[in-house]
């Protein structure tokens, strides 16, 4: 219920949104769980193992009930906590892990099972038959257990990711926070400041008391206007900082549009922020504990902060009749200000006999502990036992408890520091330099008073501008309350029954004892035993009560127990949040040649090599199967003309006096006797023998080379020319640019080749001018260009460039020409069964284990020189005739089927792993044979032609004969290609 | 005689102005990468004599009028603007880049937080200023961006991969818009 005059909420804007189907109001600034509790709904969720009822525990980012679905269909988000989803317009909530209803949920019956259903119950009971846990049982209780889900829709929202960089990087705003961002940013460094409430202050926007002569909230309010007024500080709030990493590099979430529903014109709904900062102070504040007592997980329980929270900041009473439980001075605030509220506070429970509350307006109990709790679906009463032993019972419908608080360590130990205990205040601090550049201050640092907290903030700040090399500016402290922290340690009150220390994954003090009982002592041992720690809220409020209680069992000490190892993310970030921008088109830059606007007009389907897109082959009117086509544009080439764009192919460019020293080393071949204006196939070694690459290399000067590679392995070869440059040998005059984007180039391939050309060339050229494997400079309408006479089909062939804003409009004028020759475009279909036809390897055959010798190129390993990978291509076990060898495969049957990646066997022998003769690397269709043709790895292959062996695809279940011949299918003589 | 069109890597892909930012396509210039073979000084000599221009020190250019040096990687410039002087090619590889780029310019209040989604470079203006240039990435592409002023930045990818460049920078252009 709102209570009149509380709050920073806007009282006069309702916003309406819907819970579980039913429609509620709220105000600006609410969450679901203020708004809910405001409307009298505590019930928010059921717990994950026994569907117990939850209400709220929790004002934060650690709440582990009340977790929501937020939006329908592709757009609903699992798992979001109510207490930090703000309500919007239309918004739609929906509970989760309750079926048929949250009021009525069936699998509630779990927990009547509950003696059965300890920790290890699953481990211990379906052990057997072994592989029923796979296929039965654990989808079973993955059901049946389970938080919020996936729609199972492709996700249409937008996500992004962005990088920031400062000097100083301040997390959290509260009151630690804020101080050290200002001394920093009047000290002049750039500051950003990130918080992950929507408003920030921290705990001063849910307290009463007064910084200065003005409340906490209203203090905050000014400092934050101040702080958004500086240049060099940014202010990003609603932005949960999740990690730390090495070199100042932070993780960040923010959430940029869950509060306003906004979801077109590439609004983003989360950013994902790598945040660079030199220095950083964590002032990430503290968590209040609960205390284990039987049924303590009761809704109309929560923690008292909470509920000073929803009084101060919401204007919401969780309950009309109040109890305050607690350990320490703190909870007493929350009873004076639901009193001062005008709400009915029932009794204030201080486990210490010696407490002393002074100017109290309610009933103060000392020296008693909560027990027990009464009701279902809403808390109806508790129980609590005096120190005589005298057990009392009181109708309270909401109780407010505090066993203490715990400094937020998480970040401090992401990079694999460990906190230290401190024994006053009982809990866990960061240790210093945990982090390098981060500072922890405030109450994350076990500085517990506001005071205490301003002028740690402004040491932080003034400590980094500092180390900066800054003069650290003067900042004025406030006048603020600076109480000291009084408390006495109770994890848990002794008792019968479940006593609740992880809400979220159900898990008792019992479950912790019985990890100790059976031998799961190490803290991180009981963790998987019991489950505690781990989903959505990793044990932000159970941690260190659970690993008390452990060290209490093994009769250790907490600090000797120690605690389990904090990770990234401090809370959820989605995968979509951390994947952003990589969907789709962006998953990888999309590569288009010049002619890739005309080929997809031709209606080309286009294929992906590396990051290139290249056409498949290029469909025409009455042609039903892509082998249509294929056969078709196999035709241009070998009995008229074809037109294929080559550009996608490495070009590097090579020059310097040592660029022919460079090529004899890195080629297998020669190439310093390659004359100026010829061009020479090579083959290119790894430094382990293995063939690399292989293409061709043209000299257009003395000092001056154009090495191709395959489209695949361009990168590869010039990061190898890279390594030989710099590593081997740096005292080589030579240098090496990629040239494959400068250039359009274009194969014209088949006998009319020539009349294409000599139609488009400045000037004309003729068999003498320009014989097989000649290159140089000509001239296209003008434009200054370089035609290479070489051939990956086995016709008279040759490859023209220009630059490339000129390779749409010469693609355009070579298929014009070629088409009234009776030629056209082909496309990686009929290049491919143009090269098997003539026994050309691609990456199908050199894929990284074949050797010159394997693909009968044994003999291009110079004898006069030495080459990377020379030596180690000589070793025995690389040239041995066992290996398998390239040759070429026809079907017996002429219409058989091959395929590629079946494997080879003796005619005689069974088609199994260790009678395997060899493999299949390349097939296709030859219309020049009217039959399927392949080439393959056959063990002493070249020895074979003419046996019979058998092919086996197991895979596609294809079993045929093939009879071993010369890889080369057409022209064998190589006549064509200089004619 | 066929007459070859020119069709620059951008085109019909630009301008493209989204919220406050806008991106257009930098008229083609002749770009020569400069690759020494070793001896730098001498080439920055030449290259002084030649064009008026030092070598760059890595992450900076230099330039004189319209012709602009930038730092391109280890051991390489881009000569922009000019036709390369012939006794540069003494003591470096001249490689003409002119048509291997696409080449944007991208301006207009937020810039910086457009790329900042892009680029994982601290180009904040007190860090990377005018004239400043680095080899990163964009996205998942390798990039050259350099700032050319106050709210202005040149950016250059592959010529084939203009179109992720334009799709990624809209995406990202979008973002920041819609926080207005």
């Amino acid at each position: 219920m709102r209570v009149a005059g509380k709050g920073l909420v806007d009282h006069g804007v309702r916003v309406r949104f819907r819970f579980d189907g039913v429609t509620y109001h709220g105000h600006a600034g609410d969450t679901v769980a203020s708004a809910l509790l405001a409307n009298g709904v505590n019930l928010m969720g059921r717990s994950f193992k026994y569907h117990r009822p939850r209400g709220v525990l929790t004002a934060g980012s650690e709440e582990p009930n009340a977790l929501i679905t937020v939006g329908e269909g592709a757009q609903a988000e699992p798992n979001l906590r109510a207490t930090q989803a703000e309500i919007y317009e239309g918004m739609v909530v929906r509970s989760q892990n309750a079926w048929p209803s949250l009021a009525f949920d069936v699998m509630a019956v779990n927990d009547l099972a509950a003696p059965f259903l300890g920790a290890g119950f699953y481990y211990k009971t379906f052990m057997w038959p072994k592989k029923f846990w796979e296929a039965i049982y654990e989808p079973v209780i993955r059901k049946a257990a389970g938080l919020g889900a996936l729609s199972g829709q492709s996700n249409t929202d937008t996500y992004e990711k962005a990088f920031a960089f400062c000097d100083l990087l301040v997390i959290g705003a509260g009151p630690t926070g804020l101080m050290a961002a200002l001394s920093a940013a009047r000290s002049g460094l750039d500051v950003i400041l990130a918080d992950e409430d929507s408003l920030m202050g921290g705990r001063l926007n849910s307290e009463t008391g007064a910084i200065g002569h003005q409340p906490g909230a209203v203090w905050a309010a000014q400092v934050v206007t101040e702080l958004a007024a500086m240049e060099n500080v940014r202010l990003m709030s609603r932005t949960t900082v999740t990690g730390a990493y090495d070199g100042g590099m932070y993780g960040a979430l923010e959430r940029v549009n869950q509060h306003t529903g906004q979801r077109t014109g590439g609004a983003p709904l989360e950013c994902f922020w790598r945040i660079s900062a030199k220095q950083s102070v964590l002032a990430a504040g503290a968590i209040e504990r609960p205390v284990a007592f039987q049924n303590n997980d009761r809704p109309g329980i929560m923690m008292a902060g909470a509920v000073r929270s929803y009084l101060n900041r919401w204007g919401v009473s969780p309950g009309k009749r109040v109890a305050v439980f607690g350990n320490n001075d703190d909870a007493q605030q929350t009873a004076r200000d639901l009193a001062k509220a005008g709400v009915h506070v029932v009794a204030l429970i201080d486990s210490r006999v010696d407490a002393v509350v002074r100017g109290a307006e309610f009933p103060v109990i000392t020296g008693a502990q909560v027990c027990n709790s009464g009701g279902r679906k809403a808390l109806e009463s508790i129980t609590f036992q005096r120190a005589s032993g005298q057990k009392d019972s009181l109708q309270v419908d909401c109780l407010a408890m505090s066993g203490g608080w715990n400094p937020t360590v998480n970040l401090t130990c992401h990079t694999g520091g460990r906190p230290t205990w401190r024994e006053d205040i009982q809990a866990f601090v960061p240790t210093a330099g945990a982090v390098a550049g981060l500072r922890a201050a405030g109450a994350c640092n076990g500085v517990f008073s506001t005071l205490g907290c301003l002028q740690d903030g402004v040491a932080a700040g003034k400590a980094a501008a500092k180390a900066l090399g800054k003069k650290p500016a003067d900042v004025d402290l406030p006048v603020a309350e600076n109480a000291p922290y009084r408390m006495s340690p109770l994890w848990a009150v002794a008792g019968k029954g479940r006593a609740w220390l992880d809400f979220q994954n159900d898990v008792s003090v019992k479950d912790v004892k019985q990890a100790a009982v059976e031998n799961f002592k190490s803290v991180e041992h009981m963790k998987r035993y019991t489950t505690q720690g781990m989903a959505t809220d990793q044990g932000k409020n159970s941690n260190v009560a659970a690993l008390a209680i452990l060290a209490d069992a093994t009769g250790r000490g907490i600090p000797e127990t120690g605690t389990t190892t904090f990770r990234p993310p401090y809370t959820p970030v989605s995968i979509a949040a951390m994947g952003a921008g990589s969907q789709g088109h962006g998953f990888a830059p999309e590569r288009w040649t010049t002619s890739h606007q005309a080929t997809v007009e031709r209606g080309a389907p286009m294929i992906e090599a590396g990051l290139w897109y290249r056409p498949s082959y290029f469909p025409k009117a009455g042609e039903s199967t892509w082998r249509e086509s294929c056969d078709r544009e196999v035709g241009y080439v070998r009995r008229a003309v074809g037109v294929c764009d080559v550009s996608t192919l490495g070009k590097i460019d090579i020059q310097g006096p040592d660029a022919a020293q460079l090529l004899d080393f890195v080629y297998t071949n020669m190439f310093s006797t390659l004359k100026v204006g010829r061009v020479r196939y090579g083959l290119m070694l790894r430094e382990d023998g293995h063939v690399m690459d292989d293409g061709t290399c043209a000299r257009l000067g003395a000092q001056h080379f154009v090495m191709t590679t395959t489209t695949a392995a361009a990168g590869n070869v010039m990061r190898h020319l890279e390594f030989v440059t710099q590593c081997l040998h740096p005292e080589w005059q030579v240098s090496f640019t990629s040239v494959t984007e400068q250039w359009a180039q274009f194969a014209i391939a088949g006998p009319k080749a020539r009349e294409v050309l000599n139609g488009l060339l400045d000037a004309p050229i003729d068999g003498e001018n320009w014989p097989f494997m000649a290159c140089g400079d000509v001239r296209v309408g003008g434009v200054a260009g370089r035609l290479f006479r070489i051939s990956f089909s086995g016709e008279h062939a040759y490859e023209l460039a220009v630059p490339s804003r000129y390779g749409a409009s010469l693609f355009d004028a070579l298929i014009k020409a070629a088409e009234a020759l009776g030629g056209g475009p082909y496309g990686m279909e009929a290049l491919n069964v143009l090269r098997i036809e003539k026994g050309f390897i691609t990456h199908a055959e050199i894929e990284g284990r074949a050797t010159a010798f394997d693909i009968g190129m044994g003999r291009m390993i110079s004898a006069k020189k030495d080459c990377v990978g020379k030596v180690m291509a000589a070793r025995e076990g690389l040239v041995a005739e066992e290996r398998p060898q390239l040759v070429g495969l026809k079907p017996v049957a002429v219409d058989a089927e091959l395929s590629a990646g079946a494997f080879l066997f003796d005619r005689a022998a069974d088609a199994v792993r260790v009678n395997h003769q060899g493999h299949v690397s390349s097939v296709g269709y030859s219309p020049e044979l009217g039959h399927m043709i392949g080439l393959g790895f056959l063990r002493r292959g070249p020895a074979r032609l003419g046996e019979i062996v058998r092919l086996v695809d197991h895979m596609r279940g294809i079993e045929t004969e093939v009879e071993i011949c010369n890889p080369v299918f057409v022209d064998a003589a190589g006549e064509r290609v200089r004619g | 005689m066929v007459e070859l069109k020119e069709r620059s890597a951008c085109a019909g892909l630009v301008p493209l102005r989204l919220g406050s930012v806008t991106v257009d396509e930098v008229a083609p210039e002749r770009m020569t990468s400069l690759s020494a073979y070793g001896d730098t000084a001498a080439l920055s000599a030449a290259l002084e004599q030649a064009h008026g221009v030092k070598l760059p020190a890595a992450g900076r250019s230099t330039g004189k009028g319209g012709l602009r040096c930038l730092w391109f990687g280890r051991g390489e410039v881009m000569l922009i603007g000019a036709e390369p002087d012939a006794a540069l090619a003494e003591h470096a590889a001249l490689v003409d880049q002119s048509d291997a780029w696409a080449v944007v310019s991208i301006s207009g209040a937020g810039v910086e937080d457009v790329l900042a989604r892009l680029v994982p470079l601290d180009l904040r203006a007190g860090s990377f200023k005018r004239g400043h240039t680095a080899r990163s990435q964009l996205g998942h592409m390798n990039a050259s961006i350099t700032r050319t002023g106050p709210d202005g930045f040149q950016v250059m990818v592959f010529r084939s991969m203009a179109g992720t460049l334009l799709h990624d920078l809209k995406q990202a252009m979008a973002a920041v818009a819609s926080r207005g």
